[in-house]
């Protein structure tokens, strides 16, 4: 994996912005509207998601080459 | 944690925002513009706002701050700048705080080029009362107060302060999250009345009645329409027309800020020119 996650779920109001964002359609919402991370295989490490996430609920740190192994 | 949270009042969030509301994107965007800045910290730095959904959020920043009357940030600002004019001193507005019932502040901040940094919130909606039009209120676009559209001309309120003395004038948008936190900062760095219009989704009061889609669509518009400057200038008029709208800096000047020029009175009224 390239990334790694940190969620705030209290924070996330589930309004969708990271998940339409998203480049690799990374992210999804849950029946309970609070987001998870569904194709994390999938994701490039843009940070895309934690830029415009107006509540700051998701946080994506890259993952050195060695540690991804 | 990131650093920049430490710029906020943890205990106070979430804050109280719609899912998808813009105000949170361009609240952080100005604690990244602060966090650049080595001059700036939490004890030389006031927040200063007025009332509507974005002049919340002072109360969530971990600042010295003021969250004041309708329309007046403006000038409580300029009492503590005059006060201790070696404060930073950051307001926050809405577009109908500003350019409603703050209109005069606002004009005649930018006149007396008084040292602060103004950020307007425009939602183009009274988010904070349900939806009535504002001054930014575009044309043909529907609010409690315009059922049939708004046929009151907007405000171009960058054009305004540019020509009301402001000295630093700039647009960015919710979208453009690195443009933002840049434009901000180089507003900080203006000795003068530096002013930046940050364009904000409102889905709750302006989007869903005017059918612009969720919050992602809302921002998607600010994509596809924003033009950069550079590229602005050299669109023919034929290509300047639906929706587009340039960013950028628009305009900056170099001129005597309010407190040099009032420090000069306080020196004669204090015997300095006997
Ligand atoms: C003197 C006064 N008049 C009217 C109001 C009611 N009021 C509160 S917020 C607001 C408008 C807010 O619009 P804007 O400044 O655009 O902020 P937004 O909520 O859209 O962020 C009004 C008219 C008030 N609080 N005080
Ligand atoms: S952008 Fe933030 S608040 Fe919105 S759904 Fe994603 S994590 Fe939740
Ligand atoms: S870092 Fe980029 S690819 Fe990964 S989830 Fe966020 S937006 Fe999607
Ligand atoms: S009403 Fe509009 S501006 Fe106010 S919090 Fe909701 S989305 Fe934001
Ligand atoms: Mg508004």
């Amino acid at each position: 994996m390239k990334s790694e996650f940190t969620l705030k779920l209290d924070r996330c109001k589930g309004c969708g912005i990271c998940v339409s964002f998203c480049p690799k359609q990374v992210l999804a919402l849950d029946t309970l509207g609070k987001v998870y991370v569904a194709n994390h295989e999938n994701c490039i490490a843009c940070g895309q998601c934690e830029l415009r996430c107006p509540d700051y609920a998701i946080f994506m740190d890259k993952v050195k080459k060695e540690a991804a192994k | 944690m990131r650093s920049y949270e430490n710029f906020f009042r943890q205990n106070r969030l979430p804050h109280l925002w719609c899912p998808g509301c813009g105000n949170g994107i361009v609240m952080k965007a100005i604690v990244q513009a602060i966090e650049k800045n080595p001059d700036f910290n939490q004890d030389n730095t006031v927040i200063v706002s007025g009332i509507g959904c974005s002049s919340r959020a002072s109360g969530y920043m971990d600042f010295d701050t003021l969250h004041t009357a309708h329309g007046r940030a403006i000038p409580f600002a300029t009492g503590v700048k005059l006060a201790n004019p070696a404060l930073n001193v950051i307001v926050i507005t809405g577009d109908g705080d500003c350019t409603a019932i703050g209109g005069n502040h606002f004009i005649h901040g930018c006149r007396r080029n008084v040292d602060l940094t103004v950020v307007l919130f425009n939602n183009n909606i009274y988010g904070m009362t349900g939806g009535q039009a504002s001054p930014m209120t575009p044309l043909g676009k529907k609010a409690t107060t315009a059922p049939y559209g708004s046929v009151d001309r907007p405000f171009d309120a960058c054009k305004l302060a540019e020509a009301a003395g402001a000295t630093y004038v700039a647009r960015s948008t919710a979208f453009h999250v690195q443009h933002l936190i840049k434009t901000i900062e180089d507003g900080l760095n203006n000795r003068g009345f530096s002013f930046i219009e940050a364009l904000v989704q409102c889905p709750t009061a302006y989007g869903r009645r005017n059918k612009m889609g969720d919050p992602a669509k809302m921002m998607a518009w600010m994509r596809d329409n924003a033009v950069m400057k550079n590229s602005w200038d050299k669109l023919p008029d034929d290509k300047k027309i639906g929706d587009k709208f340039p960013i950028g800096l628009f305009f900056k000047a170099e001129s005597e800020s309010y407190d040099e020029s009032y420090k000069k009175v306080q020196e004669i009224a204090g015997g300095a020119a006997k």
